[in-house]
């Protein structure tokens, strides 16, 4: 069997499976994991419960805090002896997270990363010049054994040394590149600085990013000055790693839902939203051994949709990551994410210049404002030209973001000089509500 | 014509925020630098100053370093004489020339002689210049406003 055959499932089939995988997974966490059992009873629900793919919305969620809380091994679904692969998160904030793998998990890994490889046919007689990072970090060697699995060559040449991997990409060869989108830009830059021609002077022909959001404009330009096709990995490493999603030759992000149950739910309540409805991914895993994780919450913004793609595949495909429930904001009952503004700038001038979004009440009105500083970069000296970008950036933004928004163009500086540091979002609706008191 | 009669012109993005003025003249003024021509133009939340100064790279080096965006551009001057019709020779011979003035302004300087500062198209720059001269009309060096 192709190691891809499961994108192509029905929809019957696909629900089977995971419904037979779900019973299995609730079964299981709430027999083995403290924790699980504990919430489950509070939440009333029994792993029984669940006769129906929809009856999921009764279990509770899971979220990042817990598996701090219960560092290191808290969670674990398998004793030691079963465990062959530890990664961790570096714990900015707090303790880190640890998650684990049996040998089968290693196996279901290692054949989500073969279907993402499998989007550019890769296969024997690839280069794949591996540059995400190797060590605690998942990427390095989720792409590394999805890779070898495929019959590539692998060059595992991590993170850094920018010219020594610039000469190893060119003197070997390589036709696939792995690494962040803002690395490999990184890297046609410096190529550039180099003397050399990233389009010419390489052998590339595609490439897998991930790991950080990337702006539609930072996609375009990474494969534009490759002159490749861009493919996108989406995974968190909770979840498995690189490998929750991968994007096909048109694009879309299909999600390997025979092992990665998703689910959209509004960030506010919980509730979980229909279909093609704009909200928090949340994902149950369906097949993994030692950190089964039930309605993780990603905090990532983004849709599903159900129906087959024009690649063929049947697989469940999600959007484009909006924004993080973090940063959302809510505008006159409209969502509005900073993502989304720093989306239209890169579109309408091709750079992201610095901007702030001040969100204000007039009366009982939100007014949204976005703050765009006029640099060299922007300034042609013309007052015509400057009028012209902010009617286009007003115009795009309503388009975008389905609300009115006014641009402000400002000096350099006034944005840190007015706001103290750098910072995205100024909600002075809060700071009203906080004085008012 | 470009390297012998073109001057070079700062365009300063301004808020329009109180006292921003004051603190650019004050950031030349304390440069030495001597402000020979201005002028404002305006939009309801933002203006543009442009200025011929007598140091342009010095006027440009303090102003950035005060955080001010400052834009060069070339422009060029003419001299003509203060009286009816002047002003409008010069405009006259580069409309037949179709050559758009975006944007002119004056030095004020006294005596007989006016002094205009154009700002065209910097595609259609030397041209500007080649018929102005050929037309009788005065190009000014930059000598003029960078030795003063
Ligand atoms: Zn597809």
């Amino acid at each position: 069997m192709r190691p891809n055959a499961k994108d192509y499932l029905s929809r019957e089939e696909f629900e089977a499976l995971q419904l037979r995988r779900l019973r299995e997974t609730l079964g299981r966490v709430y027999h083995l994991v403290p924790f699980y059992r504990e919430k489950f009873d509070q939440a009333g629900v029994r792993p029984d419960d669940l006769t129906s793919l929809e009856d999921l919305k009764r279990f509770p969620f899971t979220v990042k805090q817990d598996l701090r809380d219960h560092y290191p091994f808290g969670l674990l679904a398998v004793p030691m002896e079963q465990v062959v692969r530890i990664h961790s998160s570096s714990g900015t904030t707090g303790k880190p997270t640890v998650v684990a793998y049996t040998e089968h998990d290693m196996r279901v890994w290692t054949e989500v990363m073969m279907r993402t490889m499998l989007m550019a046919g890769v296969g024997p007689g690839d280069v794949v010049h591996n540059a995400y990072g190797y060590g605690l970090f998942t990427g390095g060697l989720g792409f590394h054994y999805g890779a070898e699995a495929l019959g590539a060559a692998v060059v595992p040449s991590s993170v850094g040394f920018t010219k020594r991997q610039l000469m190893l990409m060119r003197d070997f060869g390589a036709t696939i590149l792995c690494c962040t989108p803002s690395y490999a830009l990184h890297l046609a830059e410096v190529a550039q600085e180099e003397g050399l021609d990233p389009r010419k002077d390489f052998k590339l022909r595609a490439g897998f990013f991930g790991a950080e959001p990337a702006s539609e404009g930072l996609r375009r330009a990474v494969a534009e000055a490759w002159g490749i096709k861009y493919f996108e990995a989406y995974g968190l490493s909770e979840i498995i790693g690189p490998g929750v999603a991968a994007s096909c030759e048109y694009g879309e992000l299909h999600i390997f839902e025979d092992h990665f149950y998703p689910e959209i739910i509004d960030p506010e309540t919980g509730e979980v939203l229909p279909e093609g409805q704009e909200g928090e991914l949340v994902f149950t895993t369906l097949t993994k051994q030692a950190l089964p994780l039930i309605r993780y919450r990603t905090r990532d913004i983004s849709r599903l949709y159900r129906e087959p793609c024009r690649c063929g595949r049947t697989i469940i495909r999600m959007g484009r990551v909006v924004g993080r429930s973090d940063d959302m904001l809510i505008v006159s009952g409209v969502n509005v994410f900073p993502s989304q503004v720093e989306h239209v700038l890169t579109k309408v001038e091709g750079l992201t210049p610095n901007y702030v979004i001040v969100v204000d009440k007039k009366g009982v009105l939100d007014v949204l404002e976005v703050w765009v500083e006029v640099d060299e970069r922007i300034f042609t000296g013309d007052l015509g030209t400057l009028e012209n970008l902010k009617h286009k950036l007003e115009e795009e933004l309503a388009n975008h973001l389905f609300l009115r928004a006014r641009v402000k163009l400002v000096e350099p500086k006034t944005l840190e000089r007015s706001m103290g540091k750098a910072k995205r979002v100024i909600d002075r609706r809060e700071l009203e509500e906080k004085l008012g008191r | 014509m470009r390297s012998q009669y073109a001057i070079k012109q700062l365009s300063v993005f301004l808020e329009n925020r109180k006292g921003r003025l004051k603190e650019l003249t004050e950031t030349l003024y304390q440069a030495g630098v001597n402000i020979r021509a201005l002028a404002l133009a305006e939009s309801a939340e933002f203006g543009i100053l442009r200025l011929v100064v007598d140091n342009p790279e010095k006027a440009r080096s303090v102003l950035s370093s005060a955080g001010f965006t400052v834009k060069e551009q070339d422009v060029f001057a003419v001299e003509v004489e203060d009286k009816p019709g002047g002003f409008y020779q010069v405009v006259k011979i580069l409309s037949e020339a179709d050559i758009n003035v975006d944007y002119t302004y004056a030095f004020v300087g006294g005596g007989e002689r006016a002094v205009l500062i154009f700002k065209v198209p910097d595609e259609d720059l030397e041209r500007a210049m080649e018929i102005l001269s050929a037309g009788g009309i005065k190009l000014v060096e930059p000598l003029f406003f960078y030795g003063a």
